[in-house]
Parts: C-alpha cells; structure tokens; sequence
C-alpha cells in the first residue's frame, strides 16, 4: 500500500504540475480508437456561481475552467479488450493521435492523463472505524479512518485504481459529505476501491512513456464516461452508466455523485464487427463500415426490401456483388449486442443495482450509436433507459462531441475537478516508523 | 501474430509519425526552441554574412567610398554652398586682416565651415573686441565684428602702439604724427593704469595743446611732460588733484611759461619747483642786485 500511496502522490504532484503550466494532454486509449484532446487551463473558472444571476448553478464539474484546444482521434491499433497488445503498434498510434492533436493546438504538452477500459476491473466496498482524537474531527481523522479500512485481499499482481471515500458516518448520523469540522466521538467511513491488473497499467505507463510522455494520471474509463455523461441528477440519485466501447464495456454506477460500483464486459462492439465479417463473409473493415451505415438492432419489414451490397475484396473482387438484405445484417448484429446487454444485467444484477432508488440506466460510448439500441435495453436492462452524450465543454469540435468521445470528455473533468482519492490525505501519523518527535508532542499537549 | 518486422501492407499509408519524426515535431512546438529557429538562426545567419562580406578590405572600402561619395553630394549641393563672405563692422585695414587670417577658398559647402573656430580666430585677432559668423540664407559668410576703439597712443620700447581702453595693444602706428588726435602714454605700467592717465589728460584743459605726454613712473605715478621738456610730478595718491592744482597755478601766474624744468608735486603740502641752469643764475644775480641797492 505504501508504494501505491507515493506513486499516486507523485501522479497528483504532476497533475498540479500541469496545472500550473496550462497544458494538459487527455489520451483515451480504447480498443476502436486512440483519441487525444488538448487542454488548456485559463486560470480560475470563467462562469462562476454568482455570475450566473445567483442562483447558485455554478459550472457543475469545473468544465467551465478549461478550454479543449486541440483533439485528434485516430483508428486504434494494438489494443484488445482496452489492453495494450501490440506495444509497438499501440505506441505509433499515440504518437498519431498526440502528434495531431499537438498540432492542432500548436502547443507542446508532456503531461497526460490517461484511461483505460480494460484489466478486468473490480470492485470492493470498503470500511472503517476509528475513535475521534479530541473534539472535532479533523483531517488526520479522516486520514486515520481511511487507513483503518481493512483492505481485502485484491490478488497477485494487481493494483488499486481508484480509491475514494464515499461515505463518512459519526456516530449515528450517516451520509456526511465532508464531516471536518463537526463534533463527534466515532467516525466511520465506507470507501469504494477498484482494482486492475497491474500489468495493464504498467504496459500502458510504458506505452506513453517512450512517447516522450508523463502520466499525470490515471482512472477508469468507465468511471469517466460515468462523469460526463450522468447528468447532475442522476449523479445523485443513482443511475448507472453503460460504455460500450470497442473492445469492452464499462459498467459504473453512481451514487450520492459518487461511483460505487464499477465493472466491465469484455465484449463491445468489435465482435460485432468480426460477428458480422464472419456472417458476411467480408473484410473486418468493410464489415466495420457495413456496420456503420446500415447497422441496426430492430428489423422491420421495411428492412426486407433494403439490399445492402458487400462487395468486398476476395481476391475476385470485379465480380463480387453480393448484397445482403438490411434484415439479414440486423439478424447478425441483434444477438451479439442481446449478449452483451444480457452480460451487463448480470454484472448489474450481482452488484444489486435493483435495490438501488433509481433504476435509470444511461448507454454510451461508440456502441450506443447502433440505431434502435434504446429499445432493445429496455426490454433486457429496464425502463429507464437513455442514451447519453457527454457533456458539453469549451472548444470541444464538433465531430468530439459524440458519444464516442464520453470517456475522453469525462477524463477531462476529471483533470479539472478529480475527486478526494484515499492518497490525497495525510497518512496518519502513527503509520510513520519514526514520528516520535511528533508523538511526544501529543503526548505532552495531551497530559497537560 | 503479427510480423514482427515493422512491415505495412502496401497501398495503405501508415499515418503514425516516425519516432524522429515525432520528437522533432515535439522539439519544434518548444517556445523557446522555436524562438530560436525562427529568429536566432536567420539572425545568426545574416549576421555572418555581413561579417564575412566586410571580412575583405576591398569591400569595406566600397563601403567608405560609397559613404563618403553620398555625404559629398549632399553636401556640394548648391543650396548649402557659401559663396561670398561679408564684413561689416570693421574698416579696411581691419576687414583686410580678417580675410587674410580666415584662409577661405570660395565656393566652399556650409558643413565644411567650422563657424565657432573661426569666430575665435577673428576674435583673436587684437584689433577685435567680438565677433560673430553667421551663414546667411543665400550662401553669404556674415561675419560681424565690434572693432576696438584707440583711445590712446602708447609708446612701448619698441615703438608707436595704438591702445584701446581695456589697455589692450590694436595695432602699430609709425609716426605719432598720424594719430596726433589720440594722448601719448608711456612707461611701465601705464596700461594697468590708462584710465588714471587719460583723466589727467581730461583735466589738462588750457594746457591740454602744450602735453606732450603722461609717463608712469615706476609703476606707482604719474609724469607729465611738456613740449617744453617741462616735467611735472605727480604723486601716488591723488594725483588728479595735484594736477589741477599745477593747471589753476598755470593760469594765476602763467608758471609753466617762466623757466622752470621741474614742477615736483609729490609732496602735496610741500610743492617744489626746479628752475633750469640759467634761470638759477639770473634769480640768483637778481637778488644779489637788490641786495647791493
């Protein structure tokens, strides 16, 4: 844990290095695309809460702090299931998306935070204990309370994600925010933690690293398409967020704005892709564009009638003309996303998402842009159901503001506004080998 | 698995930049780096130019030629010409010894003219008490010189000076005959003391046609000699006075016509009178006369 701690602190320092020059580069490493945006932070936010006529709405996650000065995606290579693969071809298409996205903004960046969607996430819900020194709590209270979570046993070669308070109770009160300050005598604390395989992690720091990159930090992807594309409420209320990416999807639930669940599925929309180049008979590319342009999960008999032509290269490609009907490829696609949906009901279900107030259910990331997919989850995940687009946020081109781009929009809220994590209090003093000075400190001011 | 040779399929142009390629791009979007490329470099470069062009003599002399070539054009045109110098102020003799001392080859440019040197040799010169040169719309050398005035004659040990009232030397005279309007002053010390001699002169009145003129004597008083080789002593202090008083006996009693040599006023309570030779002789045998009676 110690070593977790300082290099988390090292990334934290980083970030507010990056801060500090203005420019900070955001890398969504997913398995269909590599996309880079370019930030720039201007200081302090330009729409405060009083500006906007008082009525206390002011930006709701430090969007309005920064401005998107330079975005580039590029077709991903390497990368499996939100893993690195290949890491020579990983690393030369970073290089693509970052070296655009430079140019674009005509600035040179070196820090970056990145996300990934891969590692076979977990979750464990965590908490502690601990009497309140003196009257009031305090922050080395909170930071006692967060090392007296007992940490479950997370696995070989595996490493914590995320750590972040989500709760804190004294004494019989429970859902406080933010408890400094208030008088009490016992202080409890429920932590959500998420861990990954530290490989994973490893690869992809290596993987920015010989770009000529530091990583300023790290989160999940789902955890940040989870942020920009719940809306405020649902943030609150519970809602759960579905990413369909390319080669995985993110599972994240929110509550109390806070995640308290994350899980992904290692399916997405790639194997829809190979499941219909397999059902077709053609390329994975033109199968991609097939799935693109006529793509769909509801038939209708309107769709017997529209013949699709698949003429491919098979090595006798003048005479290739084949066409299938609209229906057909809908016939081959519906299955796999069923499978995928029913695969997210189960993840959802072992986290007890059914007990949760509110049943809403957001679908993003570029699997969400099939058309007809609202109506095929509500029939497998529930009534609620909608689909999310990221928010809004300054300078952000036109063709970034799909839903696609969810995680690399969040990722920069994220870098504008992160969360307490565990690593961002003080370890206690007594975790300290060699504090005495400062004990008998306490001692004496204790005893007298 | 894929080739593990960077190998792309043909026809399909790879997007990624070579890792050169990318560090360079990097290198280029650096603030200060690309200052420097695009600023430092084309400077250093022009910089070394002109350096190993001026490194060769010849161009440098070019360089002066053509400098020089452009100032002399400038400066020969018509407009800044002086033609003609002007002398007003001074008389013949005076304006004569100002062109000589002015060595000026006409048509000359105005830069080449140095005003202030030359007024200071036209003010060096003795018979000029100021001078200002001006160059006049038109190509004229206004020079305008404040002559000095002679006030007196002043015999020095090598001959006839005129002098002006600061007691400075203007210029020689050969005959006193010339300036016979002007008073003779003479001996050591009678320029410091030339306004002291010319009042004696101021007071001469009747005996103003008989002066031949004032000698300073030792540098302390004054003597005025008569046509007649008369003398008469003045003293140190006061000597006006003592003059005057000479000037009323002259007229009481006509003293200066009787045959004395020497009127000694130097002791004002005791004035003496120094008869010549002959004189001496016929008072002395006057006043044997009238003893004998």
């Amino acid at each position: 844990m110690r070593d977790l701690y300082q290099s988390q602190r090292a990334m934290r320092n980083m970030r507010q290095a990056a801060m500090q020059r203005g420019v900070i580069a955001i890398l969504d490493v997913g398995s269909s695309k590599i996309a880079c945006l370019v930030l720039r932070f201007d200081g302090p936010e330009q729409f405060s809460a009083k500006d906007s006529g008082g009525d206390g709405v002011g930006s709701m996650a430090g969007q309005s702090s920064f401005r998107v000065i330079g975005a580039a995606t590029t077709r991903s290579r390497g990368v499996r299931f939100g893993e690195v693969e290949a890491m020579a071809e990983t690393e030369r298409a970073v290089r693509t998306a970052v070296q655009a996205a430079q140019k674009m903004a005509n600035v040179r960046v070196d820090h970056v935070i990145a996300c990934l969607s891969g590692g076979r996430p977990r979750s464990y819900g965590l908490d502690g204990q601990v009497d309140v020194q003196g009257q009031v709590v305090t922050e080395g209270d909170i930071g006692r309370v967060l090392a007296e979570c007992e940490i479950p046993d997370i696995g070989e070669g595996r490493e914590v994600l995320h750590a972040q308070p989500i709760n804190f109770a004294l004494d019989h009160r429970s859902g406080l925010a933010d408890p400094r300050g208030q008088i009490g005598a016992t202080l409890t604390t429920d932590m959500h933690m998420m861990t990954v395989e530290a490989s994973i992690i490893e690869n992809l720091l290596y993987c920015i690293k010989r770009c000529d990159l530091e990583l300023a930090g790290i989160a999940s992807s789902a955890y940040a398409s989870g942020i920009s594309s719940l809306v405020e409420d649902e943030q609150e209320l519970g809602a759960a967020c579905i990413d369909m990416g390319g080669g995985s999807t993110g599972i994240s639930i929110f509550m109390r704005k806070h995640m308290i669940y994350s899980d992904s599925v290692r399916m997405g929309g790639d194997h829809v892709t190979s499941d219909i180049s397999m059902g077709l008979q053609v390329a994975p590319a033109m199968a991609e564009r097939i799935k693109t342009f006529y793509g769909g999960v509801l038939a209708t008999g309107m769709d017997d009638r529209e013949m699709i032509e698949v003429g491919s290269n098979t090595g006798d490609w003048e005479r290739d003309r084949r066409t299938v009907s609209r229906a057909e490829l809908i016939g081959i696609m519906r299955p796999r996303v069923e499978e995928i949906l029913e695969e997210v009901r189960v993840r959802l279900d072992a986290a007890g998402f059914e007990h949760l107030p509110s049943q809403q259910i957001v679908l993003t990331g570029g699997g969400s842009q099939i058309p007809g997919l609202d109506g095929l989850a509500t029939k497998i995940l529930g009534q609620q159901v909608r689909l999310g687009r990221p928010l809004r946020v300054q300078g952000l081109p036109q063709a970034a503001t799909g839903s696609a781009f969810s995680a690399a929009v969040g990722l920069s809220l994220f870098a504008a506004n992160p969360q307490d994590e565990w690593w961002d209090f003080d370890i206690p003093a007594e975790k300290y080998p060699a504090r005495s000075f400062k004990r008998a400190v306490r001692w004496f001011r204790e005893n007298w | 698995m894929q080739p593990l040779r960077a190998q792309r399929p043909t026809g399909r142009r790879d997007p990624a930049p070579s890792r050169m390629r990318y560090r360079y791009q990097r290198l280029m979007l650096t603030p200060g780096f690309r200052k420097l490329v695009k600023v430092g470099v084309p400077l250093l470069v022009v910089a070394g130019l002109i350096a190993g062009w001026t490194a060769r003599e010849p161009n440098r002399l070019m360089i002066a030629d053509a400098y020089n070539t452009t100032k002399s054009r400038i400066q020969q045109r018509d407009e800044f010409m002086v033609k003609v110098m002007t002398i007003d102020g001074a008389d013949d003799t005076l304006a004569g010894d100002i062109r000589t001392v002015l060595p000026l080859e006409f048509p000359s440019s105005n830069f080449d003219l140095d005003l202030e040197d030359m007024r200071q040799i036209v003010a060096a010169l003795p018979a000029v008490a100021d001078a200002t040169l001006r160059v006049r719309p038109g190509g004229i050398l206004q020079v305008h010189v404040t002559q000095r005035i002679p006030v007196a004659v002043f015999r020095a040990p090598a001959g006839l000076k005129l002098i002006d009232a600061g007691g400075v030397l203007i210029r020689n005279i050969i005959v006193r005959a010339d300036r016979s309007d002007l008073p003779l002053i003479t001996g050591d010390g009678a320029r410091e003391a030339l306004a002291e001699g010319l009042e004696i002169y101021a007071r001469a009145g009747p005996l103003a046609p008989r002066m031949r003129g004032v000698v300073r004597m030792g540098e302390r008083r004054w003597d005025v000699i008569l046509d007649t080789g008369q003398r008469i002593l003045l003293p140190t202090n006061n000597p006006i006075a003592a003059f005057e008083r000479v000037v009323a006996l002259n007229q009481a009693q006509d003293l200066l016509e009787r045959d004395v040599a020497v009127v000694d006023m130097r002791n004002p309570t005791r004035p003496t009178l120094r008869l010549n030779e002959q004189a001496v002789a016929n008072l002395r045998q006057i006043n044997a006369d009238q003893e004998q009676e």
